[in-house]
């Protein structure tokens, strides 16, 4: 299971061109929502307000945790007074908000241009609030970052800030819906294996220690700085595939079983109820899917881990896998489980891919919803891909609803008459 | 810097992409950085366009940054032009870009492409949406325009239809009714720009008589300088309501020298008699708030008060452009206009106005639904539920009938009220029984009678003083009907402030609803 690349494993290449992607400012939607006394305020344009507020719909106004501090000509005019501009949105917006205690400066394509210093801003201002307010930064820049990138740079920037504690303890990171993470904190309960923690925490003041004696699971596939951040803690990964799908979830869950000497009969008989239950779910969806033909244009990052969940599990066939970044390392369990063959794609080059999409024909695309409708236009099925951030869908009881939601599109089809 | 949580107007290029999404044959090449594609959402999502919009995003990385960046503009105008083969081209900057200083306009005229590529400066830190848009379609109107050519002499006068636009608050369908009205005075339409236009088509806008502007924001420009560069006069008069229609159709008669009679006698509008019906009696003096774009705020709020009947207590936009005819509209209701982009201003204005209808944007919708008061979406920025399937025009007399609907629907039918006043205190018509179009959340339980009146309005107040109230006086407010408590509650305060007594009693309150009883 450690060998990272397989005799005839999948084909992996690399593409450049137009990216039909969002930045990494996206992830403030659903990160906000886990950190729940933080703020995230992105230094940016005009344009970062509206994305954000397009991506985040109808939620804005369930007093929302985000806002933009929208750049202005005067501000270009003078990096200083850039800063003490920022002061004083950063005043004005403590002031409104008393019970933020985490506060985000989030870089922007514009920021990072003009070079615009928040982790210098983020330093002065946490001496300014502290102890009530810490205040971090980092970057959510489509220059830099893709879509779940900004929940990557976001953690990265928590691990500094962790304390320090060299106990033996599992650390699983990545953002997971909190019914998902209950079910993982009573599965390791159940294995034997503690203290377990969660990076993010649910609050700020619930962050988690790391030291030499830190074990880390990644719970998403696009996580490479954080792990980098936590490596330089002391802290040593559990290599493992990610917990998609009942068997994903079985290997994901064993492999942390491994790495703390639990005996492989206490895993089988802790993993049991819930990988038969999963089983049974999984049924279900199983005739619909099978023999299908799946393309996926790049977004999150989970769409190899994705792709290996469908394709072993629901018997789905792969014609090609984008993915916008490609970690070789933390995906080398993901990639040794893809049928041989497999036609990986790192990068993008919109038109071309759409090119490839359209002659191969396949039975599900799953891409983003600015190619969804055109191409369900052109009598072509899809699966928009940003639900699969926003559901939870990973561990056993997820892994029935993580299958409808690929089913879901094709039974759709078949239901319509018009 | 401005602290912003949500924003009314995307920014310029946004404005672009409206215009090149409505158009066909033209393609957009914008210089922007990963991410920027999101606004093809907009038009796939919210107005669920079957196509993806005609724009090739550079989308460059940190990577790219450096001399890079206008290697890659130069190849994305050069393989978009190749592979779409448009008529012309748009290209320009996001506002990432307009900081790379990299020069559109000169990188595009250096790769000498057989077409007429139309450079854009939108100045993103400055401007917003709505300029965007208008400044996009002047420029392609004034590159692509004709020079005049002498107008064949014609039995029928023909003019332009100028204004809708992808996005475009039921641009759609107030595009069909004003179609018909101008078909039916015997009017030929010669183009119609941006929606369903090429480049061609826009070379041939010369040959009309005349311009009709339907969205003063995105096509005055445009259209002021087709009269100075060919001599058409237009007509800005937009036909939203009943009054307005008429105007309209007199003014559009006027310029073609064609006989409005026909058009006006069909008389075919319901709004007049819907609200002479005595159903519609209890509309009378219904305080209502109208925010918006300048154009369909100006026209509800007259519509509203002429129309219906209602009391126009709040009027404004957030277009700073547009300020200056707000303001005047306002005075004309003897109120002043709240100019502003602020939400959280609007949502203060709402809140001191005191209305029992909200008319606004899907923002005033979610601070409309906060406060507990009706309302009714009548103008961008809009959700997906206001590009409906059903033909739903703003504009012309079936428009009229729309606007009727959609202004008394939120609010309860007169009978319903009526009952409700009637037997309040029956089981079935309780307090908790809120208005079905609120989501039918019913209030928890009954206000507590010794709930301190400051913290209940303490978003409305921010600084009023705690007044006490008796508790006799406070079951009395209880007797007032829950739609109009909040009124009553905030007037009775509002008075006893005034008179700085120091206790609210049943007195007062009847006091109070004598003084300001309408």
């Amino acid at each position: 299971m450690n060998a990272p690349f397989p005799p005839c494993g999948p084909r992996v290449s690399q593409e450049r061109g137009q990216r039909a992607v969002f930045c990494g400012l996206t992830g403030i939607v659903w990160l906000h929502r886990k950190i729940r006394d933080a703020f995230f305020l992105v230094v940016g344009s005009r344009t970062c307000a509206h994305l954000i507020q397009s991506a985040a719909g109808v939620m804005i106004f369930a007093e929302p945790r985000f806002a933009t501090a929208i750049i202005e000509e005067r501000d270009l005019a003078g990096l200083a007074d850039a800063h003490e501009e920022l002061d004083r949105v950063v005043g004005r917006l403590l002031e409104r908000r008393p019970d933020i205690r985490l506060l985000f400066l989030v870089g922007s394509c514009p920021s990072e241009v003009i070079k615009l210093d928040l982790g210098r801003a983020a330093a002065r201002l946490s001496g300014r609030f502290a102890p009530a307010v810490r205040v971090l930064s980092y970057s959510g820049s489509g220059i830099e970052t893709t879509f779940t990138q900004g929940e990557d740079a976001c953690l990265a920037a928590l691990v500094p800030d962790m304390g320090t504690s060299d106990d033996t303890s599992l650390l699983v990171v990545g953002t997971l819906a909190d019914v998902v993470e209950d079910q993982f904190a009573r599965l390791f309960a159940d294995l034997g294996i503690g203290p377990v923690r969660f990076l993010p925490g649910r609050r700020a003041a619930e962050q988690a220690t790391v030291g030499r004696g830190t074990r880390y699971l990644l719970a998403q596939p696009f996580l490479a700085d954080t792990a980098r951040a936590l490596d330089n803690r002391g802290a040593r990964r559990i290599a493992a595939p990610f917990p998609l799908g009942a068997e994903g979830t079985t290997l994901w869950l064993r492999a942390a079983a491994e790495a703390f000497g639990i005996a492989p009969e206490r895993v089988a008989a802790v993993t049991a109820p819930g990988l038969a239950r999963a089983g049974r779910a999984l049924d279900r969806h199983r005739e619909r899917l099978e023999g299908r033909r799946l393309f996926f244009f790049p977004d999150s990052q989970l769409e190899i881990p994705l792709a290996r969940f469908l394709s072993r599990e629901m018997g789905v066939e792969l014609i090609e896998v984008g993915t916008p970044y490609l970690h070789r390392q933390h995906l080398a369990e993901e990639l040794a489980l893809l049928p041989a063959g497999t036609a990986v794609v790192e990068g993008q080059s919109l038109d071309d891919q759409l090119d490839r999409c359209r002659a191969a024909r396949p039975d599900l695309t799953v891409c983003g919803l600015g190619l969804a409708n055109p191409l369900e236009a052109e009598d072509r099925p899809t699966k928009w891909s940003i639900e699969l951030l926003f559901t939870p869908i990973q561990g056993y009881e997820q892994a029935g609803d993580l299958a409808e939601l690929f089913a879901r599109p094709l039974v759709r089809r078949s239901r319509l008459e018009v | 810097m401005q602290l912003t949580l949500w924003t009314y107007e995307g920014p310029p290029h946004i404005g672009a992409m409206r215009i090149a999404t409505a158009m066909r044959g033209l393609h957009y090449v914008l210089h922007a950085p990963q991410g920027d594609t999101y606004a093809d959402l907009l038009f796939t999502m919210i107005e669920r366009r079957d196509a993806r919009p005609p724009v090739t995003y550079t989308t460059f990385q940190a990577r790219d940054l450096g001399a890079d960046t206008a290697e890659i503009f130069k190849e994305a105008v050069g393989l978009a032009y190749a592979r779409f083969r448009p008529q012309a081209m748009i290209v320009g900057a996001s506002c990432t870009a307009e900081l790379l200083q990299d020069d559109p306009a000169g990188l595009a005229r250096a790769l000498d492409l057989p077409i007429p590529v139309i450079p854009l400066d939108l100045p993103a830190y400055q401007k917003k949406e709505n300029w965007g848009a208008a400044e996009t379609f002047y420029r392609l109107v004034r590159a692509l325009s004709a020079p005049p050519a002498p107008r064949a002499a014609r039995a029928r006068r023909s003019c332009n239809l100028l204004g809708p636009t992808a996005l475009g608050f039921r641009h759609r369908d107030d595009l069909r009714e004003v179609r018909g009205l101008i078909a039916r005075l015997g009017i030929d339409v010669n183009v119609v720009a941006p929606l369903g236009a090429t480049p061609a088509d826009l070379a041939r806008l010369g040959e009309a008589d005349f311009n009709v502007v339907l969205y003063p924001e995105v096509a005055r420009s445009a259209a002021v300088w087709l009269q100075k560069a060919h001599g058409q006069p237009f007509t800005d008069v937009v036909p939203i309501g009943v009054g307005a229609t008429r105007a309209f159709v007199k003014a559009v008669a006027d310029l073609a020298g064609v006989d409005p009679a026909p058009v006006l006698d069909a008389d075919e509008s319901r709004l007049p008699w819907y609200s002479r019906s005595v159903d519609s009696t209890y509309l009378t003096g219904k305080r209502v708030f109208v925010f918006g774009d300048a154009t369909h705020a100006i026209a509800a709020a007259r519509v509203a008060r002429a129309e219906l009947g209602f009391s126009v207590v709040g009027l404004g936009t957030y277009a700073r452009d547009f300020a200056r005819e707000v303001r005047a509209e306002a005075e004309v209701h003897g109120i002043q206009a709240v100019i502003s982009d602020d939400y959280l201003e609007v949502e203060a204005a709402i809140a001191a106005a005191q209305p029992e209808l909200v008319l606004g944007t899907q923002m005033e919708r979610h601070i409309a639904k906060r406060l507990g008061i009706p309302c009714a979406v009548i103008s961008a920025p809009m959700h997906v539920q206001d590009v409906p399937a059903r033909h739903a025009p703003q504009m012309g007399f079936e428009g009229a009938n729309v606007l009727f609907d959609t202004f008394v629907h939120p609010l309860m039918m007169g009978l319903e009220e009526h009952l409700l006043a009637m037997f309040r205190d029956d089981p079935e018509f309780h307090d908790g029984v809120a208005p079905s179009h609120l989501g039918g959340r019913p209030h928890a339980s009954p206000e507590p009678v010794a709930v301190a009146p400051a913290a209940a309005a303490s978003i409305t107040t921010p600084s009023a003083a705690a007044i006490a109230w008796a508790a006799e006086a406070e079951r009395e407010l209880r007797k007032v009907p829950f739609f109009v408590r909040g009124k009553a509650r905030h007037n009775t305060e509002r008075f006893a402030r005034e008179r700085a007594l120091p206790l609210i009693t049943v007195e007062t309150l009847y006091d109070a609803k004598a003084h300001f009883s309408r």
